[in-house]
């Protein structure tokens, strides 16, 4: 699971939050790790796993704190939403770039967090705190359930 | 994505979403009657706000507050402040402390110049949307890309604790110097690195580049016997030769109306451009004699003043990156301290670094006890924004009678002959060209 964003940038850190609930709960076979989103270093940090939970904020207009899932395994992202990195290219381009190189996990989730103020800071709104709890709790489910499949 | 408005009389090619750039602006080319009648580069959000930020902060937070203004170059931030700093205090980091932190620098410019090379400009000269389509049919090309930066990373967590915004790096010198055994590992990768580097240049040295070259005024740092990167004099090919100290002396910042970003010329005489093509022009003699041959090797020299072959300079830079990397590594001796003691005392200081896109100054005024009271931030792409500009309409004037398609296309290849580090802030830069 990796949680990207800039902690400093207030909601730009809903999937940082999202990663240190992950790694409180010590999900067995799940390593937790935390980027900032240059798509190189992501590329390198899911090297080998056979899937991986990505969660990053995001800035679509909707309300804060609304929660968008999207299995990017076979087609993907809409650009809309997740092009619009802090630095260099966004993470779209780094699911597309892996899966050009053959450099893409098997199963690939991504969820984007809603946020509200991406201004210098580094507090979450109280929707966005919620809903990376909400997203903890759902990628723990869902890695439960791949794992208990044959 | 381009699109055109077509309204009476006037012509709208607009380049809504220039992803390879690492930044946030908008770029608007007028043409009216033939002629290129203004060309504004608009930079929403400089990192001025860092230095109301760090008013009132200690002395000693300056390298890792400022490294957070960017992802790609925090270890140029990080070296101007330190080097600002222990100047305020009366301290010269010198010696193997010194050494490691050329030798952090150059992870982060095999990183950063990787990254543009492949990803970000390779693209253009190649006629592909972006990397990923070039990754599709050049998956070698774009792997290579990969593993340098990869090993650029391992550097930089050797030494700087971490891939991005190493935390290992403080005022006088390092929290923790690794041990010999700990840098040995990276001689292969290095090598590797070194070899890939070589390569790079020979592909980047056989594009087709448009033709276009520029008189500019070359600004550089400078230290005898050593390619500039950490430390040295503020020199130029036109007799500039001033300590980092009388920097705001020579350089002036002005605010333009279109832009956020403070403009910076010289006093005396206006544009000037730094970053790999002014290094390379005023530093060329003190390369590695390999990254020399393959410079040598790619046509290039002194008198090189075309701006689309910066991706071939870049090239050569990653061969002394790597080549100046295994050398420090090669000679490096543990310290008995990892770093110097500084005393904060009341007082100005000065820092001017090689950040991979070109010369960085930071200016602090501290309290007697370490307190900033004053600082000021002039990242290399404030410093080149004008010569963007002025790239922007010389290249526009050549080629009028070029398609919009295409000219909205070969503008942005222009910015990104700087590896515009707008960024720092980041998302996009649009591109707006109007003809009338």
């Amino acid at each position: 699971m990796i949680g990207i964003g800039n902690a400093w940038r207030n909601d730009d850190g809903a999937g940082l939050a999202v990663a240190r609930l992950l790694d409180a709960m010590l999900l067995d076979g799940v390593d937790v790790l935390e980027r900032e989103g240059e798509p190189t270093s992501l590329i390198d940090a899911w090297e080998g796993a056979a899937a991986v939970w990505l969660v990053d904020a995001v800035s679509s207009g909707a309300q804060a704190g609304s929660v968008h899932r999207h299995d990017a395994s076979a087609e993907a992202l809409p650009a809309r939403l997740y092009d619009t990195s802090t630095h260099h290219f966004g993470l779209a381009e780094a699911v597309e770039l892996a899966r050009a190189l053959g450099r893409l996990p098997e199963h690939v989730v991504v969820f984007g967090i809603e946020g509200a103020s991406f201004d210098t800071g580094e507090t979450l709104s109280p929707e966005v705190q919620a809903a990376a709890a909400r997203v903890a709790e759902a990628i723990r489910e869902e890695v439960a359930a791949s794992t208990r499949k044959p | 994505m381009r699109g055109r408005v077509a309204e009476p009389r006037t012509k709208t090619i607009r380049t809504d979403y220039l992803a390879r750039v690492e930044g946030e602006g908008a770029m608007i080319v007028r043409i009216a009657g033939g002629v290129v009648e203004e060309v504004k580069l608009n930079i929403y959000e400089p990192p001025r706000f860092f230095e109301a930020f760090l008013r009132g902060r200690a002395f000693t937070e300056a390298p890792d507050i400022t490294a957070r203004i960017c992802g790609i170059c925090p270890v140029a931030y990080q070296m101007s402040a330190c080097r600002a700093m222990e100047q305020a205090c009366g301290v010269e980091v010198g010696g193997q402390l010194r050494a490691l932190r050329r030798l952090l620098y150059c992870g982060e410019w095999i990183e950063s110049h990787a990254l543009h090379v492949y990803m970000l400009h390779l693209p253009d000269f190649l006629g592909y949307e972006s990397a990923i389509e070039l990754a599709k049919d050049n998956q070698a090309a774009v792997a290579q890309a990969l593993e340098l930066k990869k090993i650029g990373n391992e550097l930089m967590a050797v030494v700087g604790g971490r891939e991005v915004h190493p935390v290992n790096v403080k005022v006088g010198g390092w929290y923790r110097a690794p041990r010999k055994r700990e840098l040995r590992p990276l001689v292969e990768k290095l090598e590797r690195a070194r070899e890939i580097a070589l390569e790079t240049v020979n592909l980047t040295a056989g594009l087709d580049f448009p033709d276009y070259e520029q008189d500019y005024e070359l600004v550089a740092l400078d230290e005898p016997g050593e390619y500039p990167i950490d430390l040295g004099r503020i020199v130029s090919n036109r007799g500039l030769d001033i300590a980092v100290a009388e920097y705001d002396e020579h350089f002036v910042e002005e605010h333009v109306e279109w832009s956020n970003a403070l403009h910076s010329r010289l006093r005396e005489r206006g544009s000037y451009l730094c970053g790999p093509l002014a290094r390379f022009a005023l530093g060329v003699d003190r390369l590695s004699p390999l990254a020399a041959e393959a410079a040598k090797d790619a046509g290039l020299s002194a008198e090189e003043r075309n701006p689309f072959r910066s991706i071939v300079v870049r090239s050569v830079e990653l061969v002394y990156a790597a080549d100046e990397a295994l050398r420090l590594i090669a000679e490096y001796e543990e310290p008995d301290a990892p770093a110097l003691e500084v005393e904060p005392q009341a007082g100005v200081g000065y820092g001017c670094t090689e950040a991979p896109r070109g010369i960085l100054y930071h200016r602090y005024e501290l309290a007697d006890d370490g307190t900033i009271v004053d600082a000021k931030i002039v990242p290399p792409t404030s410093q080149n924004q004008r010569t963007i500009e002025d790239d922007l309409r010389g290249v526009v004037e050549r080629s009028l009678d070029v398609p919009d398609d295409e000219l909205a296309l070969l503008c942005e290849q222009t910015i990104r002959n700087y590896d515009p580090c707008i960024s720092c802030a980041t998302h996009f830069l649009k591109l707006d060209v109007q003809r009338g």
